[in-house]
């Protein structure tokens, strides 16, 4: 039912969808978008350069999702705390800018996607959209993931009843999935 | 990931004076495990940022997935910051530590 990404003419990739499924991809991106939030650029001062030197949190985000996202740099010795914030400080800004900037790549490209003769929009990126598209995906796995407490031990998440309310978020999880592959193998 | 920026890099933590650092005891970045990421995307990221070749690149992921955890590279603590950065950029979950 779902298409997959395919190897496009003249280099890049292109993803055939029902109108349906394009418009949950977009939602998807959205909410990860308002989840990430706002960066250095929105709220930060007009003066660009009081926003190059503008500092990031100290402390991971309490969201379980974005801390998938922003995770700790540092894991062992008894300053890991000091150097992960330290860290943080200083890349979580443009982390946050970089993951935003992948998300909004693929929203544009839905945007901008004619349709076929079928009336199925087609989603186009260049090498420079595969390769941001490819992060937004997986970003949204996470977040999905993390949402859905996704363990490798445990497979009854697959196997839930219809009447589960997380089945349609699992369902949205294994579709990403399989976009995500198909991406990397129109890639390569 | 653009060449420039590392080379910059490179030269501001070697002027850095109050940088001691020590060649024998590398600081590494390590690669943990998680039940999300694609073993198909994990290795694409090895090939794309490190360059490693594939089949080392598959290695270093199949290490991640049986024994939970790869060192990824090694070196200066500047330079492994850089890659923790870039695997977080690419969604992997990264740490960095003194080798030991």
């Amino acid at each position: 039912m779902t298409g997959l990404f395919k190897r496009a003419h003249g280099g890049g990739a292109q993803l055939t969808l029902d109108p349906v499924e394009a418009s949950i991809l977009r939602s998807l991106m959205v909410q990860m978008l308002e989840l990430i939030g706002p960066g250095p650029g929105e709220d930060a001062p007009e003066d660009p350069l009081a926003a190059l030197f503008a500092e990031g949190p100290t402390k991971p985000p309490a969201d379980p999702a974005l801390a998938r996202l922003f995770p700790d740099a540092y894991a062992e010795g008894p300053e890991a705390a000091d150097h992960s914030s330290e860290f943080r400080r200083y890349t979580e800004n443009d982390l946050r800018a970089r993951k935003r900037d992948d998300a909004f790549a693929v929203v544009r490209a839905i945007d901008a996607a004619e349709e076929d003769r079928k009336g199925r929009p087609v989603v186009r990126l260049d090498g420079e959209g595969c390769r941001k598209a490819l992060g937004a995906l997986n970003d949204l796995r996470l977040t999905l993931g993390t949402r859905l407490d996704v363990s490798e031990d445990d497979d009854s998440l697959y196997a839930l009843p219809d009447e589960d309310p997380r089945k349609p978020m699992v369902m949205a999880y294994l579709w990403l999935g399989g976009l995500q592959e198909s991406l990397l193998e129109a890639m390569v | 990931m653009s060449v420039a920026p590392v080379e910059i890099e490179r030269t501001e933590s070697e002027s850095a004076p109050f940088q001691v650092p020590d060649p024998d005891v590398p600081w590494v970045t390590i690669v943990h495990n998680d039940p999300v990421n694609l073993m198909s995307y994990v290795v694409y990221v090895f090939q794309t940022y490190f360059g490693y070749p594939k089949e080392k690149a598959r290695q270093l992921m199949l290490d991640v997935h049986h024994k939970g955890r790869a060192t990824v590279s090694s070196g200066t603590r500047e330079e492994m910051e850089r890659d923790v950065q870039a695997m977080h950029g690419f969604g992997l979950w990264a740490t960095l530590q003194h080798d030991k």
